[in-house]
Parts: structure tokens; C-alpha cells; sequence
């Protein structure tokens, strides 16, 4: 496959558990994607207050993350998550579509570097932040990546 | 002993498994709906797993505190998930294990595994705030 076109990524469908959560493709530019995670009874954490789980979050924040190294790379390339580490700055609303935001902003042959923001509405009001680190899985020299990262 | 699994739970088929005494094991069964590169558990479910094991474990050890009768709340502020090894076709396990339980803040470890405890395929580090009334 040449390129990597996340809109047509997405509407092959997220599949596994970003099927399961409703998760849907929102924006994105030269290194970042934004996901839609729509307000779901099922997704609740808190049943008193109605606030989503964390959980589903992540999975949000690690798909738009992956996404965004993908449009970088402009290459599908499978990779594993290392890390992810997410700060929660105050609950989802309840009610309210979850926007998460990934950015790449640095790729070297077997890792890249993302961080991201997630909202409910407002950019400028952000609910979670996070940061983490993903590894090409498999044989790197092999995918033809070199060139393009060095570049 | 009362753990209360919120709905999200559903998502991912959790269940306890309690032995006396001892922090809940939260159990995670393999499916589609937690999958995420074909073959493998989804990061995020395996998260979410993570997540309620350490809140289990905090519940756990606040009932285990006595609390004077009273029902703090906890406020996740935030979380590190290392991914250690691919998530692959059998169940999961997770459990919690606070290490400091403070007034205000509790530090939770959690880990899941497949095959063995000492091999998890995941660690979380959380930091919780606890609201006492």
C-alpha cells in the first residue's frame, strides 16, 4: 500500500474494541488525527455522575496517537505501544462526543514519540493529556522505512 | 466485600474472581470486542483492565481501613501503562496492589498477565485522589 489515507483507514472501520466503543474518525493534518468517541451509556465508569470510563479514553488516545504516526510515516507499519501515560485534567462531560487528538512529533526507525489531548467541545478546555511511545514491531530495515526517515 | 463494576465493565466481559483477604484478581476473557491488530488484545482494553484492578484494589484496602463508615470517593489523576508483551488469544488477568494509602492520595500498582503472574504482559502506575467527607 502506498501512502497511508487514515479517512479511508477509518471507514474500513476500527474493528476489535474501537468497534466495540463506537470510535469514529474525526480530522487530520500532516502529523496528528483526531478520533470522535460519541456519549455512551455503555461506556459509563461513574455510574452516579454518569462520566465516562477512563478506559475507553485510552484506547481513544492510543488509536488517534497510532494514527498520527502513520500519516507521518505516510506507511502502515505495525507497531506496539511501549508506553502510554494519561493525566485526567477533570471528568468527560456527560452527554458530550469526546474529541482526542494524537500527535507524532518525532519518528526515528523503530520508535515514535506522540502526545496528545483529548476534549469534549472545546480544545482550550482539554480533559485528558497524554504522552507515550510506540515501537515498529517486526523487521525494520525490511518496510522500506529508512529513506523516508532519514529524510 | 462489594467491588462495584461500572457498565464499561460489560464492554470488556470483566469478572472477580475474590479470595479472602486478599486484593480482587479482575478477569478479562478473550474477544473480538477487545481486540486491536488482528490476534491481539487492544492496548486500551488491557487499560481499562489495569484501571478497574487498581480501583478494586483501592476499594479493597479502604474497606480493609474501616473509613469510620464512610464512602470516600476515589479521582483517578492519573495513569502510566507500560506494554510489555502482545495481548494474545486466552484469558487476562489484572490485580492491584496499593502501595500507599494517605488521606488524600493513594499510589496503586496494577499488572496483567496471561500465562503467569510473573510474566505480565502489562504494568500501570496510578496516582488517585480520595475524598474523604
Amino acid at each position: 500500500m502506498a501512502g497511508f489515507d487514515p479517512q479511508w483507514f477509518a471507514t474500513r472501520g476500527f474493528g476489535g474494541h474501537g468497534a466495540a466503543l463506537g470510535m469514529r474518525y474525526h480530522a487530520h493534518g500532516d502529523d496528528w488525527a483526531e478520533l470522535a468517541l460519541p456519549y455512551d451509556e455503555r461506556l459509563i465508569g461513574d455510574p452516579a455522575s454518569g462520566v465516562i470510563a477512563s478506559g475507553p479514553i485510552i484506547t481513544m488516545m492510543d488509536m488517534a496517537t497510532s494514527l498520527a504516526i502513520w500519516i507521518k510515516r505516510n506507511a502502515f507499519v505495525p507497531h506496539a505501544t511501549l508506553d502510554l501515560r494519561v493525566d485526567y485534567l477533570r471528568p468527560a462531560t456527560p452527554g458530550k462526543t469526546v474529541i482526542g487528538r494524537g500527535e507524532c512529533y518525532r519518528i526515528t526507525r523503530s520508535i515514535a514519540f506522540v502526545r496528545g489531548q483529548a476534549h469534549d467541545g472545546d480544545p482550550n478546555d482539554p480533559l485528558a493529556h497524554v504522552a507515550g511511545t510506540f515501537m515498529v514491531v517486526g523487521d525494520v530495515a525490511g518496510m522500506g522505512l529508512n529513506r523516508r526517515i532519514e529524510a | 466485600m462489594s467491588i462495584g463494576l461500572p457498565p464499561y465493565a460489560e464492554i470488556l466481559r470483566v469478572s472477580v474472581e475474590v479470595e479472602a483477604g486478599a486484593p480482587p484478581v479482575l478477569v478479562m476473557p478473550f474477544a473480538d470486542d477487545v481486540l486491536g491488530r488482528p490476534g491481539f488484545l487492544h492496548g486500551g482494553a488491557i487499560s481499562g483492565l489495569l484501571e478497574m484492578a487498581a480501583i478494586a484494589a483501592l476499594q479493597h484496602a479502604l474497606e480493609a481501613e474501616g473509613a469510620n463508615g464512610s464512602d470516600p470517593r476515589i479521582k483517578p489523576v492519573n495513569v502510566t501503562v507500560d506494554f510489555m508483551r502482545g495481548g494474545r488469544d486466552k484469558p487476562t488477568r489484572a490485580a492491584g496492589v496499593v502501595t500507599r494509602l494517605g488521606t488524600r492520595v493513594a499510589n496503586v500498582e496494577a499488572t496483567a498477565w496471561q500465562d503467569e503472574r510473573d510474566k505480565p504482559i502489562a504494568a500501570a502506575r496510578m496516582n488517585y485522589l480520595i475524598v474523604r467527607d
